[in-house]
């Protein structure tokens, strides 16, 4: 809403015919570029209905997609958990009156940030084969888990460290005029309303661990894409088989997005913080963090 | 400490201790139980279709089981994708594993073999009506796919200089590339070429060359020392070939694309080491 | 560790990377600009095209729109760009980050426009600037100056994910260092090596860009 109304007039007469033309040219072009879409799989046999009849049969949900998002639920879930605490522990460490544990925790949450999560995945788990701590078939969720954990644990950190530095100053100052200590005061006043405060982005990056998830194809991780690959390769229908994965992928995000939002506006009316509620990521994050965070969709937005 | 942190250190440690006690420990093989590792995306070769597990591997890899001890249903079948053979057998995961595992030097030092039970060879898959390529020498102009990081990939790079290869995640990929039209040739064994022929929704539309030019030995790995399986898996592969299983799990599961197994088959199990 | 350097050309991959990342940054300007342009123009269907590209892109992996289009749109639908399948997959590469980082861009311009409090449009009109003069010359500087930081994050993500291309073979130091460690052992120095490589990449872009916004914030 406010962007049109930042933009634009309400529209005129010859306004809103400029618009009823230009809503009738991009309806047109949609459907050309849908049409030949479709038609150009049809023409090389991707619309086989023996193609995408797997897909309503129970055994391939129940041997190949079903597992393979019970791979990628784990694999989130155990990181983001994990994430989360780690990440708790590098913000206050961050945010500790220590000058070493300041640096220190500086320096893991930076390095951690800037190096690609695929060159951690890839090089724990031949780092894990090699080294032969675990059983095998753990080897791929270790190197998946750890390296989700490091790279969110530190796009946490940062979320912690910029929801305490967004709470008013008050508070800080309030603790310590009651006599408590600096560390007190971070832990029992402004840790609980800084962490209520950045739950929506919280949420937001589950859906970048779910979505990193799935770089876990790349070192055999049983995850939804790599099950589907072996679904293609059963069936004989690969390119169905990545596009139904592709939709399962959308919906699960999609979903996530939605309760970040939901979550974001019953916190705002709540008032259970004096920390704004948002879930865009605010600029102390963005020194550098990665989509995902970038998320605009405010109350107020449509 | 506060109860988050406490509900978290809690948490870290039992995820730390669970994952401790699946420690690699040799588990000791138990032979009515055996534990085995296939591919699982293999048409023709190993291939989970539903429940059910398919495949040349798949038979031959239930007869040695039959012969050791373990009736089909006491089989627990484990999916071994190709980098993680070694790791699942020294780890003590499976006890065997028969997944197109070729017998390389560089291999025998991590695992021992027994076997070979099928030599195949690396071969050239077209579509059926492309009469312009015959041999691996009419690459030239035209478009060859692999899979990333393979032998077979690596082994074309070295044979034809220059060509044209494009790589990609798995054999399915390339071959419904070639179905359409948009590459000319895939290259692999010719067991797994066969596989994917010989495909219910690919018959009829793809064909071998049939010349290979290469020899895999595939053998069935186990755990590096194990003498004593080791043999009775040489005694099991002998008595597959010679009672004719062998030639009856070839024909039911390559039979459908006109697979002839090339030079050297039936192959003789060579002695444990 | 000195071997490794002289047997392989680490320079070269990381070449890759930087050319992967310039050419997908402009693509994604390009492209997250007119996306941007449909969600806030008022023409319910340009709308609705916007949000929808957003919404499908935003919440896909990029490892399944990079796996999709080699496959998917290059083979099964015929659309090649050249013969060699070296070249075919770098640019099918460069087409799909572009692709991704493009729906994060025109959420970053999206929220440069939302930084700009309403009354600067009726303060511009009330002095009589046209709708063209009033764009040009009050809202879209503020605009651009209130998504620099937003555009940055986006920028040093897609330096990070340029490594995505390595599912579709494309030489990059992703791809580079998985054939290092397969071939040699798989030790941390060759990890270090591409980790610091990376940190490089990265660290002075984000520096840079927040030192940028905060220089050309708009003061309120």
């Amino acid at each position: 809403m406010s962007a049109q109304a930042v933009l634009f007039d309400a529209p005129g007469p010859r306004a809103r015919q400029r618009h009823r033309i230009l809503t009738i040219v991009g309806s047109v072009i949609i459907a050309a570029v849908i049409g030949l879409v479709l038609w150009q799989l049809g023409v090389k046999g991707q619309l086989d209905p023996a193609k995408w009849a797997p897909f309503l049969t129970p055994s391939a949900w129940v041997n190949y997609l079903i597992p393979g998002l019970i791979g990628t639920a784990i694999a989130a879930v155990l990181s983001v958990i994990l994430a989360g605490i780690l990440g708790l522990l590098l913000g206050v460490g961050r945010l500790s009156h220590n000058r070493l544990s300041r640096t220190i925790c500086g320096v893991l949450v930076e390095f951690f940030r800037a190096v690609p999560v695929l060159i951690m995945m890839i090089f724990l788990f031949n780092a894990l084969q090699l080294l032969r701590w675990f059983r095998n078939d753990i080897n791929p969720l270790l190197a998946v888990v750890v390296a989700l954990t490091l790279y969110n644990g530190a796009v946490i950190a940062e979320l912690v460290r910029s929801g305490v530095y967004s709470l008013p100053k008050g508070q800080s100052e309030a603790g310590l005029s009651i006599g408590l200590t600096s560390g007190q005061t971070l832990r029992s006043i402004q840790l609980p309303q800084a962490l209520v405060a950045m739950l929506p982005a919280l949420i937001g990056q589950l859906v970048v661990v779910v979505k990193d998830s799935a770089l876990g194809y790349t070192i055999t991780y049983l995850e939804l894409l790599t099950w589907s690959k072996t679904l293609g390769s059963a069936f004989a229908n690969t390119v169905p088989a990545y596009l139904v994965a592709a939709t399962l992928f959308i919906l699960i995000n999609w979903s996530l997005t939605r309760l970040a939002s939901a979550v974001q506006l019953r916190l705002k009316r709540g008032g259970r913080t004096a920390a704004p509620v948002t879930n865009t990521l605010p600029n102390i994050v963005q020194g550098h963090a990665e989509p995902g965070d970038v998320t605009t969709e405010d109350a107020t937005a449509k | 400490m506060s109860l988050k942190l406490k509900i978290g250190a809690a948490l870290a440690a039992a995820t730390l201790a669970l994952s401790m006690s699946a420690c690699a420990g040799g588990s000791s093989t138990n032979l009515q139980a055996l534990k085995i590792g296939i591919k699982f995306d293999q048409p023709g070769l190993g291939l989970k279709e539903g429940d059910k597990y398919t495949g040349l591997d798949v038979d031959v890899a239930t007869y040695i089981a039959g012969k050791l001890g373990t009736t089909p249903e006491k089989i627990t079948w484990i999916q071994a994708p190709s980098a993680q053979r070694e790791t699942l057998i020294s780890s003590g995961q499976v006890d065997l594993v028969v997944a197109t595992y070729s017998i390389t030097d560089a291999r025998k030092e991590k695992v021992s073999f027994a076997g070979p039970y099928f030599i195949a060879g690396q071969d050239l898959l077209v579509r059926a009506d492309d009469k312009s390529i015959t041999s691996v020498d009419s690459l030239a102009n035209k478009k060859l796919c692999s899979v990333t990081g393979s032998t077979s990939a690596q082994k074309i790079k070295d044979k034809v200089p220059n060509v044209n290869l494009q790589e990609f995640g798995t054999y399915s990929e390339c071959v419904a590339a070639l179905a359409a039209g948009t590459i000319d040739a895939l290259t692999t064994d010719n067991t797994i070429l066969a596989g994917y022929a010989a495909q219910p929704q690919y018959k009829g539309k793809l064909k071998l060359i049939g010349q290979p030019f290469s020899t895999e030995n595939y053998g069935v790995g186990l755990m590096k020392g194990n003498t004593d399986l080791c043999n009775k898996v040489t005694d099991a592969i002998k008595s597959l070939i010679s009672d004719g299983s062998w030639q009856k799990a070839v024909d039911a599961n390559l039979g459908p694309a006109d697979f002839k197994p090339g030079p050297g088959n039936p192959p003789t199990p060579a002695a444990c080491s | 560790m000195g071997d490794i350097l002289a047997k392989y050309n680490i320079w070269a991959g990381f070449l890759v990377t930087i050319e992967l990342a310039v050419l997908s940054a402009l693509g994604a300007l390009i492209i997250g600009t007119m996306v941007a342009i449909c969600r806030v123009s008022p023409v319910r269907v340009l709308q609705l095209i916007g949000t929808s590209y957003v919404n499908i892109v935003r919440n896909t992996p990029l490892t399944v729109l990079m796996v999709m289009s080699i496959l998917g749109v290059s083979f099964i639908l015929g659309l090649s760009w050249s013969n060699d399948a070296k070249t075919n997959a770098f640019i099918w590469a460069v087409i799909v980050l572009s692709i991704y980082h493009a729906a994060f861009i025109c959420e970053a311009l999206r929220s440069g426009v939302n930084t700009i409090p309403a009354g600067q449009a009726e303060a511009a009109r009330s002095i009589g600037l046209t709708f063209q003069q009033s764009l040009t010359e009050v809202l879209l500087p503020q605009a651009f100056r209130g998504s620099i930081a937003p555009l940055g994050s986006t920028m040093i993500a897609l330096v990070k994910n340029t490594t995505v291309a390595a599912v579709i073979g494309v030489p990059e130091a992703a791809n580079l260092m998985a054939t290092i460690i397969e071939n040699e052992t798989g030790s941390l120095v060759v990890f270090g090596l591409f980790a610091i490589g990376f940190v490089i990449l990265t660290l002075p872009l984000g520096i840079w860009f927040t030192h940028l916004s905060q220089r050309l914030a708009v003061k309120r």
